[in-house]
């Protein structure tokens, strides 16, 4: 459905939106969304077969350098979002508005199920490749604090507090949180140089060709990812303030009219958390490549899409109750 | 002249509840003005966004010239706030915590002895640290702290509650000095023939809102 | 801002020389800790001597949490928060003060936590100059980035757990950097030393620099 005929469909409509949640136009989607969508869909069959069928395995790493098309995006992605997460928290601490700290918040979130599919698909890549699901490399040892900061900026914001003081806050820590990736990571790649065991197989693979190829169409999907949950994830967070002041609107006027001991509480039950990963340590024998890469592809792809989705329900539900020109996105 | 307090249609939020749900307000220099009501009618919360503590978010709200709407901090060097809680750290003594505040406010050391004289706390209370006094001593430390700002608006939360007949009296009595003097006062309580005897207006809260306003005759 | 940092620094030790509870609480608290190092190491293997400078550095960082704890827990107590806002004190005087004797504080359980080290796993104490040129910035990096996550945290009811998860993984560069440099102190390699001496002055600069700058937004909460 296209966003013109959904936006007649609206003005001819006599019922307001809100009392048809199962319109297909109650949702955080727009035209630009469903490109991006489709953009996608499209990148991954692509990557799917350059990545799995088409293209050689690696003649140091074999068929293990095929967790790396999905690894190595992902883990620059998951950066790129802190870096995103970092910049709007500067600003909103400048510019002070609601959408900086949307922005910020965002990228943040993304950027804690990126990370978690970063070091999964990591140390399904370190278990064949250096025997251990665990080293401690300097890239995994920054990347595991990083997720560790992303949990306490997660964590800090989901408590309740007013609006202006859970964005101050977390504007605040985001704006740490690239500075403290750059201190971990000096420190950590510095620490690890002192003792580094000089024969620990660190493979830097020589990509070419169609390996090349699979690493780009990877990072691209991978960043159009990005910007497609940013999207969802920017309207679900509007949809919720909104869905607040609608509250407040009624609160203040109960309170007005004297109604004020119990005043409706018409904010939301909490939302559920974002989606778990899959369980991945069930094997501990060593196992061929191939049972990695499966893995890996698998535990990427299903996170992602359980966000995703979890992301699209979260905003129709929101949208559902508000008015029409609350979720006009164009 | 413009008044001390003027506050038009104002909003204020405690998280999501809207303790103030447009309070019009007018206080003129050197007025003492009672607030009554019942509990939670948002009287404190009043208090509090004189003070600049809470954000006034809708309608406006002025308080000796300053906009809070825009800059709230200003205000706050000029006012005097006394609230239900006191402020004080309780290991040190009641001569530290009234010279800590009294410093930080800017005043100086020979403020701080003036208004711990004033209010009694200068012989052998002095040195005693604050957990180990009663509520009514403890009071009257944060009334002294209070006292050393020399603030132009005093804003009372309760004062009388927890303190002796003495204690009572000594606070109706600074509270006529300082508004003799010219300081704005506000005082809420619930000890109504008390405080009425000091207020020259009686104004009544509820819902958050402004609901009766009215001048006592009497009042000299 | 400097005098403002005197002011609440000279309150906040006055106020710890009253109640005595990092002397009393925390100090012991550190040395407990080095005892269950020795169970959980076997200290006739020689394992603590070579872990001493790191078990050191975690003692010191776990203490640090309860520190900082105490500080803010100081302010918390009902009016405070809403007075400071009232003074005319500098929201960067007010950090600098509070981290000022937060580190204060930590240099005096260091000294304990060295003798501790010293006598219960016999580390020889070589390398003074480095010792101490590693405690300085590492004492005002953990300082000023306890009192700024500890702000953060503070006026929340859950800020004993929420504490340690946003202040630890922060601290993590000084846990390496300052680890490094004791090591090459205690096994006299000292050339190795001093550039992590510099790696703990960039953070120490950096968290103090954060501080004075957001310490007065986030007064700001109720």
């Amino acid at each position: 459905m296209t966003t013109q005929s959904t936006e007649s469909d609206r003005t001819r409509d006599p019922l307001p939106a809100r009392d048809r949640p199962d319109d297909d136009t109650v949702s955080t989607s727009s035209r630009a969304t469903r490109v991006l969508g489709a953009l996608i869909l499209v990148g991954l069959v692509v990557l799917g077969w350059v990545g799995l069928v088409a293209s050689a395995a690696d003649r140091e790493l074999g068929d293990t350098v095929r967790l790396l098309y999905v690894h190595v995006p992902a883990a620059i992605t998951a950066y790129l979002a802190c870096f995103v997460t970092t910049a709007a928290s500067a600003v909103w601490l400048w510019k002070r508005t609601q959408w900086w700290d949307l922005v910020a918040s965002s990228a943040a979130e993304i950027a804690t199920v990126l990370t978690a599919i970063t070091l999964v698909t990591g140390m399904l890549w370190g278990r064949p490749t250096w025997g251990a699901y665990w080293v401690w490399d300097a890239r995994l040892t920054t990347t595991a604090l990083l997720f560790l900061l992303l949990l306490g900026y997660q964590a800090l914001r989901s408590l309740p507090a007013d609006r202006g003081v859970r964005n101050r806050r977390s504007a605040v820590i985001g704006l740490l949180l690239v500075p403290n990736v750059v201190v971990v990571n000096r420190s950590v790649e510095w620490w690890r140089s002192l003792h580094q065991d000089p024969t620990l197989f660190r493979p830097d693979p020589q990509l070419d060709g169609l390996m090349l190829f699979a690493w780009f169409v990877g990072w691209l999907t991978m960043t159009l990812v990005f910007v497609w949950l940013l999207f969802h994830r920017f309207r679900v967070g509007y949809l919720r303030d909104r869905v607040d002041d609608l509250g407040l609107e009624v609160a203040l006027a109960e309170r007005r009219a004297e109604g004020a001991a119990d005043a409706a509480d018409a904010g939301l039950p909490p939302a559920a958390g974002a989606p778990a990963l899959a369980p991945v340590f069930a094997a501990t024998q060593p196992a061929n490549a191939w049972t990695f890469v499966t893995l890996g592809w698998l535990v990427t792809w299903a996170s992602i899409g359980a966000y995703a989705l979890w992301l699209v329900r979260t905003g129709r539900r929101l949208a559902a109750q508000l008015p029409a020109e609350e979720r006009r996105w164009m | 002249m413009e008044p001390v307090v003027h506050f038009r249609s104002a909003v204020a939020l405690l998280g999501r509840f809207p303790a103030l749900a447009g309070v019009d307000l007018d206080v003129g220099r050197g007025e003492v003005v009672l607030l009554q009501g019942p509990n939670g009618a948002g009287k404190t919360t009043l208090l509090r966004a004189c003070a600049g503590l809470v954000a006034v978010v809708g309608g406006e709200a002025r308080v000796l010239g300053e906009d809070l709407r825009l800059d709230r901090r200003t205000v706050r060097r000029r006012v005097g706030l006394l609230g239900h809680a006191t402020a004080l750290y309780d290991e040190l003594t009641v001569a530290d915590n009234v010279h800590f505040w009294a410093r930080a406010a800017g005043a100086s050391r020979a403020d701080a002895d003036g208004a711990l004289t004033r209010l009694g706390l200068d012989g052998r209370l002095r040195d005693v640290a604050v957990h180990r006094l009663s509520a009514g001593q403890r009071r009257r430390t944060s009334i002294a702290a209070m006292l050393a700002r020399r603030p132009e608006l005093w804003l009372l939360d309760e004062p009388h509650a927890g303190l002796d007949a003495a204690g009572r009296d000594l606070v109706d009595g600074l509270v006529g000095e300082a508004s003799a003097a010219g300081a704005t006062v506000l005082v809420a309580s619930h000890e109504l023939e008390r405080a009425q005897a000091l207020a020259g207006r009686i104004v009544t809260v509820a819902g958050g809102a402004v609901v009766e306003d009215r001048v006592v005759a009497d009042a000299s | 801002m400097l005098r403002d940092a005197r002011l609440v620094a000279g309150k906040d030790l006055r106020l710890e020389w009253r109640s005595r509870v990092t002397i009393g609480q925390v100090a012991p608290f550190a040395l407990l800790v080095l005892v269950l190092f020795a169970f959980a190491f076997d200290p006739d293997s020689g394992s603590l001597q070579r872990a001493a400078a790191g078990l050191f550095w975690v003692a010191v960082l776990f203490s640090s949490v309860l520190a900082v704890q105490r500080s803010m827990a100081m302010e918390a107590a009902d009016g405070n928060r809403d007075a400071l806002r009232l003074s005319l004190l500098d929201p960067g005087g007010i950090f600098l003060g509070k981290a000022a004797a937060v580190a204060v504080q930590l240099v005096v359980l260091e000294v304990v936590l060295l003798i501790g080290i010293a006598v219960l796993y016999g580390t020889r104490l070589t390398g003074a100059g480095l010792l101490l040129a590693t405690c300085a910035p590492a004492t005002a990096g953990i300082a000023a980035a306890g009192t700024l996550y500890g702000v953060l945290a503070a006026g929340l009811r859950v800020r004993e757990t929420l504490l340690p998860l946003l202040l630890l993984p922060v601290l993590a560069p000084v846990l390496i950097g300052a680890t490094q440099a004791f090591d090459a102190a205690l096994q006299g390699d000292l050339g190795e030393g001093w550039p992590w001496v510099g790696l703990l002055t960039v953070f120490a600069l950096l968290y103090i620099a954060s501080g004075v700058a957001a310490f007065g937004p986030l007064l700001e909460e109720s």
